[in-house]
């Protein structure tokens, strides 16, 4: 036996490796789902050219001036039939001739509708004769890194550290005090330190291959952003593993039944997935309970990513998530190593 | 063979100021639970080399006991000694030394039986080779199979395994043939009993009384968390006056004076209708006890004997059967 397999924290890290990879259920989750769920959001939210916005007008005048918006494709309809388009969602806006001009119908709760008043609008008073009084061009931008797809990448990376780091601590942790197994092992000599060790240890060579995979599927496949420095990528994802790690433990720690595991750890994600911007910004939820926001790791994390990737700022530049991120690794690794249970 | 893995210990082993302390002390042992008072006030003491057995029924206190010993619960009150040494100022040498199996300890279900062990081994710095402790708990055909297809009787000797990678000076059992099958149980046995040639020192609990009476040089008895008897079991079973127990069922109420008269009887109770002799000369008194039934107009519906056991002597001490829970 060679001294590497007499050592008791590789023979626990091992377990953990060989635990994991044996649960083909985990591996899906950890490795395949974010890839799955990537590609759909990547489709669902995939760049189009500018929209052509549908119209109609009630008289072929109309219709001809509203054409000549290269924004705009018009159609001439009476007025019953343009409303049922108007209410079906077959056309955006009816122009409407009237004996003093012309008047809009149009949901003005709807942005396209309201793009389409003003291409409208224009279109028909330049046919008019209305000549602009300042001279405007245009300079379009069409930039990686503004699309939806490098926006959700990184806050699926923080979302997928979550949950792995969660749920790969804290059902093993609960299933092998069930199974009593935590307890024959602190019977043993072994070295406790050592098993909560192993998971942080299997849990670092796993984010290689999770965040790899990840990453290197949204660099190749959709073409994301890196403006910062990998090195400190590399470093966020591990700040980040290693907070929700603690917070695993944290959950894990006192719980005997997996059921109570599992109802603790939704109940610790839920309020995460919904409020920091994973999917949306987070700024846009109230200002009231923005400090609350702010302050769950969740949004550090994806904060810090995304300054990472998209902005390409610093760690220096991103002192607030950082050290919430450090707060949130040494307070429930401290409590929880005072309140485990061992048996 | 089996044996020839299991090293030879000899008893004087070890610093030779902890050489002639006993495997285990336990001295005015307390525990109480919220709702229960688990064990209530225990003395013992277990010397080098024995095969000592805790039997009583569930509830008794023996798995609390034990698990004290082992260091895994503290004593409300009183001290713990093993090998010389207590849970507070030696425990990572004890840790070391002694070699346990719980009860119901679930080891991973997708580990197989050698990953399992060497993960154990690797906790000891010194011990026997996993290659050993497979033979010696006979599981070389499972060697490579993972835990979760494992009988019960072979789950349980991967615990025994696991007990006995660090080559332990002292090994607990709690309950190592509960649920098992008969063969299983044997086979069990013939490992204790491999251990025991091998001079280790083993402390076992079980509520299995012929378990105690095959495997263990000397018993406590306990009930309530009390020791209610201790001794070999040839001295315990002596102590109930009789070695035959005369077990019978009438069709009606007896008299149990001229029962009690025959030469040789030397008590009777009642359990749930069946009457029990405790009898010494057995060829004589037979005769006589149905004389006596026979004198009283009364029909046997059954009627057998067999020798006593450590279950009588339980019956015998608190009226109740061991399966009385």
């Amino acid at each position: 036996m060679s001294s590497l397999e007499q050592s008791s924290l590789y023979q626990l890290t091992l377990t953990r490796f060989r635990l994991f990879l044996r649960e083909p259920e985990a591996i899906f989750w950890i490795f395949i789902f974010p890839i799955l769920l990537a590609v759909g959001l990547g489709i669902a939210f995939r760049n189009r050219p500018a929209d052509v916005l549908q119209v109609a007008a009630t008289t072929t005048q109309l219709t001809r001036a509203l054409s000549s918006d290269k924004g705009l494709t018009a159609s001439t309809m009476d007025e019953p039939q343009g409303t049922h388009a108007l209410a079906t969602g077959g056309i955006l806006l009816l122009a409407i001739k009237t004996p003093e001009g012309v008047q809009y119908k149009y949901d003005d709760t709807n942005p396209d509708a309201r793009t389409a008043r003003l291409l409208a609008d224009r279109a028909i008073q330049t046919e008019a004769g209305r000549r602009d009084t300042v001279a405007a061009g245009n300079q379009l931008v069409h930039e990686t890194g503004a699309r939806y797809i490098d926006f959700v990448v990184p806050g699926l990376l923080g979302m997928n550290l979550m949950s792995s780091a969660i749920w790969g601590l804290g059902f093993a942790i609960v299933e092998a005090r069930q199974k009593k197994l935590l307890k024959r092992l602190v019977a043993s000599p072994m070295p406790r330190w050592q098993y909560l060790a192993s998971y942080l240890l299997s849990r670092l060579v796993m984010l290689v291959i999770e965040v790899g995979a990840f990453l290197g599927f949204a660099r190749f496949v959709f073409g994301v952003p890196f403006r910062g420095s990998f090195l400190e990528l590399a470093f966020l994802c591990v700040l980040t593993s290693l907070s929700f790690s603690a917070l695993g433990l944290l959950v894990a720690s006192r719980a005997r039944t997996m059921e109570a595991a599992s109802g603790l750890m939704n109940l610790v994600m839920l309020p995460m997935w919904i409020l920091s911007g994973v999917f949306f910004s987070a700024s846009r939820f109230p200002a009231i309970i923005q400090p609350v926001v702010r302050a769950l790791p969740l949004t550090a994390a994806i904060d810090a990513l995304r300054g990472n990737m998209l902005q390409g700022l610093n760690l220096g530049q991103m002192m607030m998530p950082v050290g919430t991120l450090l707060i949130w690794l040494i307070v429930p690794f401290a409590v929880s190593l005072r309140i485990f249970r061992w048996r | 063979m089996a044996e020839n893995w299991i090293h030879q210990r000899p008893i004087a082993e070890g610093k030779t100021a902890q050489a002639e302390a006993p495997s285990l002390l336990l001295r005015g042992l307390r525990k109480a639970f919220t709702d229960v008072v688990a064990v209530d006030g225990l003395d013992l003491e277990v010397t080098r080399g024995e095969c000592f057995g805790l039997l009583g029924p569930n509830g008794a206190g023996k798995t609390t006991t034990i698990e004290i010993c082992e260091g895994l619960t503290d004593p409300d009150a009183g001290t713990v000694e093993l090998l010389g040494l207590n849970w507070k100022a030696g425990a990572n040498e004890l840790r070391q030394r002694i070699g346990i199996q719980l009860q119901e300890t679930q080891f991973p279900d997708k580990m197989t039986v050698e990953e399992t062990l060497y993960l154990f081994r690797s906790f000891f710095k010194h011990g026997i080779s996993v290659d050993e402790s497979i033979k010696t708990a006979q599981l070389e055909e499972k060697r490579t199979s993972r835990v979760g297809g494992l009988s019960g009787g072979q789950k349980q000797r991967l615990a025994m395994a696991c007990a006995l990678v660090g080559d332990p000076e002292l090994l607990f059992l709690d309950e190592p043939t509960t649920g098992l099958d008969p063969q299983a149980r044997r086979h069990l046995w013939d490992l204790v009993d491999e251990l025991k040639r091998a001079g280790r020192t083993i402390i076992l609990t079980t509520h299995y009384m012929d378990e105690a009476e095959r495997l263990c040089d000397r018993v406590a008895i306990m009930d309530h968390g009390k020791i209610i008897a201790l001794g070999t079991p040839q001295q315990l079973i002596g102590s109930i006056g009789g070695e035959h127990i005369v077990e019978f069922a009438l069709n009606g109420d007896v008299d149990v004076a001229p029962l009690l008269a025959v030469p040789g009887v030397q008590s009777h109770r009642v359990d749930a209708g069946l009457h029990q002799l405790s009898v010494s000369h057995l060829h004589t008194a037979v005769p006589a006890i149905f004389a006596a039934l026979a004198g009283q107009n009364l029909n046997l519906s059954e009627f057998r004997t067999h020798s006593a056991t450590l279950e009588d002597v339980f019956v015998g001490l608190t009226g109740r059967n061991l399966r009385d829970e």
